[in-house]
């Protein structure tokens, strides 16, 4: 199909929207309420462009045969003043976004806004759940959270209310989020363009434990940080920083710096245990995936029937947590009450989860990454020039198992190459489960083994996950997560994202499993020693006291 | 996303709301959530829908409830200070109701008297081409 644009004529998919399009053709068209993946919203009319004398949003016109466009009039420019400016208007209190891409402060000013023309009284109360802070005061109304949580995630804990000039997001009945049946995923904060939603920030709690002489403060780091962080400090998408990572949190004065891939190691090492345990017992299948915080919330809201399926394993930062104050604090003989654990992590559920009382705070604090980035910014540190440095070796020897943890389909290659070679004392003869690697929302395969199929599916969004639970019968292992592509998606990474951005970070994560000496816990001396010493066996009666977990119902309103 | 096939029952939805606000005159948190539960609707969505119409309430509201039009023809006669007046009288803002729990204030949308513009609505009785002294009879009629 041939449309002119600007006077220049143009061959084009009929099935794009006229947005997409423009964007592909490299037209500079502002918006704020597209994204990727969910429904067309046109609600923020920044995108608006001239057809045949008439003002249209781009993002939801489909292309016509000869139809003719133009982008940059003096009718479109003016409009789109007009509507920025009133969209500037819907906020009470100023943006604070770290949204680089589709920044509403950049926009208006782009497009020539130099004041505010229209004031707002609106003031709503700002919402400071455990994980999420929502402020409608800076919201605008573009619809991207409301979508984002329903079409992603399926887990509808807002919409809009009222309407007119009183509309505004909040929960039903304007609860707070803690209140009501939301995962914590933090999807809501990747999707806001003007930094409405945010993570709880436990900034100023970490940098005062830094300064407190008589604690000792440990830091860990999730598999997903170091394919991401380096973005923060403006290197590419994909830039592994594994030893800038370390020594930039060394510097920022953490006594010591533990590897959370070593606690999936652990993870695995339980996880293949008990799905070992459950071929020979016969059930319950399908056993389920649990180190997705956002996902047990999922599951404690909305199945409570499967609760019994899911894997008592604890997440793997707390499982680090935990031994760290034990198995770490006797070999370093110090009191454990004194030690801080901060785990840095891509999420910001796992905020929520280490406030649970039934995991016995194996976890103090939780940053998320872009939160890491403040923190080695505020020492000054030159996170480009540092030189690299290794985990500290106690708890940071890991297998390539654990490193791949941060992408979806991650866990569970890793419980099967586990899973395998302690069933049959040999290696998988192909590592790479291929067929649960990449971007698809649902994944499945099957192994063999001792002579036993098992089949196993993999999910990563939400709404994918309720799809799979819908033939959750067929599976024997099913591994969920809560963030589109895993925890690299997760709501606490750097932004913008996009789907090449989450490949270049999967990338990323499966090269450092290729690199790595060790591929399988089974293998990894350090969980060795740690069952040698303190647990035994996986399953063992410490293990189940230190490492496992239980599952509450909770009412999904 | 088609909206038939993520709520198959989302065309029962208004009708129970309206059953459940003749039944009590607002529709409560916990008859929402019952709702929810038999429609399948998630709840916020059915929050969203309640408060998008003006005469759907998500409070009790007072035992005179009070619907004042803005639309055109009252506006032009002046209905900006029917609820000017009215609110000086109840001491309270449209949208409230007062403490005793008796006058409930709306602005709704026409309800098609515009030939006795300004008008209001006293528990769906209509009062018409209202003047300051015929709304403080009306109001001191309610009271006693």
């Amino acid at each position: 199909m041939k449309i002119n644009i600007d006077g220049k004529d143009f061959e084009v998919d009929p099935k794009k929207r006229l947005l997409q399009i423009l964007k592909e053709k490299g037209f500079e068209i502002p918006s704020l309420c597209y994204q990727e993946g969910i429904s067309i919203q046109s609600r923020c009319r920044l995108c608006i462009v001239e057809i045949e004398g008439k003002l249209k949003a781009s993002c939801e016109i489909l292309p016509k045969e000869g139809m003719k466009i133009i982008t940059n009039s003096d009718k479109v420019q003016t409009a789109r003043r007009v509507n920025a400016e009133l969209l500037f208007a819907e906020q009470s209190k100023f943006c604070s976004t770290e949204h680089k891409e589709h920044d509403l402060c950049k926009i208006i000013s782009e497009l020539g806004v130099r004041d505010r023309k229209f004031d707002t009284k609106k003031k709503y109360k700002v919402d400071l759940g455990a994980a999420v802070v929502r402020d409608d005061n800076k919201c605008v109304n573009c619809g991207r959270c409301v979508a984002t949580c329903a079409e992603i995630q399926a887990t509808y804990a807002i919409d809009f209310a009222f309407r007119g000039n009183k509309e505004h997001v909040t929960p039903y009945f304007e609860h707070d989020l803690n209140d009501v049946a939301c995962t914590k995923c933090g999807q809501c904060i990747a999707a806001c363009p003007v930094g409405a939603i945010s993570e709880r920030e436990h900034l100023q709690e970490v940098l005062q434990v830094l300064k407190d002489k008589k604690k000792h403060v440990v830091v860990q780091t999730a598999p997903s940080i170091r394919a991401s962080l380096g973005e923060e400090f403006g290197m590419p998408p994909g830039s592994l920083v594994t030893g800038k990572m370390v020594a930039a949190l060394r510097k920022c004065g953490f006594d010591k710096v533990f590897d959370t891939d070593l606690g999936a190691d652990m993870t695995i090492m339980e996880e293949s245990a008990e799905l070992l345990k459950r071929i020979e017992k016969g059930g319950p299948f399908p056993m389920i995936t649990t180190c997705c915080p956002a996902w047990i919330l999922f599951m404690e809201f909305f199945y409570h029937d499967l609760l019994k399926n899911m894997s008592s394993c604890k997440s793997p930062h707390e499982m680090l947590g935990m031994l760290t104050k034990t198995y770490y604090a006797k070999k370093a003989k110090i009191n454990p009450k004194n030690i801080i654990m901060v785990s840095i992590m891509p999420c910001t559920a796992k905020k929520f989860e280490s406030t649970r009382p039934e995991l016995k705070s194996g976890v103090d604090y939780v940053l998320t990454t872009r939160e890491a980035a403040k923190l080695i910014e505020h020492f000054k540190i030159d996170f480009k020039k540092i030189a690299d440095e290794e985990f500290d070796p106690t708890l940071g020897v890991s297998t390539g198992a654990g490193a791949i943890f941060g992408a979806s389909g991650g866990v569970m290659e890793a419980a099967l190459r586990n899973a395998y070679e302690t069933a049959t004392g040999k290696r998988v003869s192909k590592l790479e489960f291929d067929q649960i690697r990449g971007m698809d929302g649902i994944k499945h395969g099957s192994i063999i083994i001792k002579g036993k199929e098992i089949k196993f599916a993999v999910a990563n969004g939400l709404w994918n996950a309720r799809k799979l639970l819908e033939k959750a019968k067929d599976y024997h292992f099913i591994e969920v997560m809560a963030c589109p592509g895993g925890c690299i998606g997760g709501g606490g990474q750097p932004l913008p994202v996009n789907k090449d951005i989450l490949q270049k970070r999967m990338n990323a994560i499966y090269q450092q499993d290729a690199k790595m000496k060790l591929r399988v816990p089974l293998e990894n001396p350090v969980v060795q020693q740690i069952y040698k010493e303190l647990l035994g066996n996986p399953l063992s009666k410490k293990s189940e006291e230190l490492l496992h977990t239980k599952y509450t119902k909770r009412s999904k309103f | 996303m088609n909206l038939k096939e993520v709520y198959p029952d989302c065309d029962k939805l208004l009708p129970r709301l309206i059953a459940e606000q003749k039944k009590n005159g607002f529709i409560s948190e916990q008859a929402m959530k019952k709702i929810s539960d038999e429609t399948k609707i998630p709840i916020s969505r059915i929050y969203a829908a309640t408060t998008f119409y003006a005469n759907l309430f998500v409070r009790k509201q007072g035992n005179y409830l009070i619907e004042i039009c803005n639309s055109p023809s009252c506006y032009l006669n002046n209905s900006l200070d029917v609820i000017k007046e009215l609110e000086k009288l109840l001491k309270i803002k449209s949208g409230e109701t007062t403490k005793d729990n008796k006058f409930s204030l709306h602005i709704g949308s026409c309800i098609g008297c515009c030939d006795k513009a300004p008008a209001m609505m006293i528990n769906k009785k209509v009062y018409g081409n209202l003047t300051k002294e015929k709304i403080k009879e009306i109001i001191q009629k309610c009271k006693s």
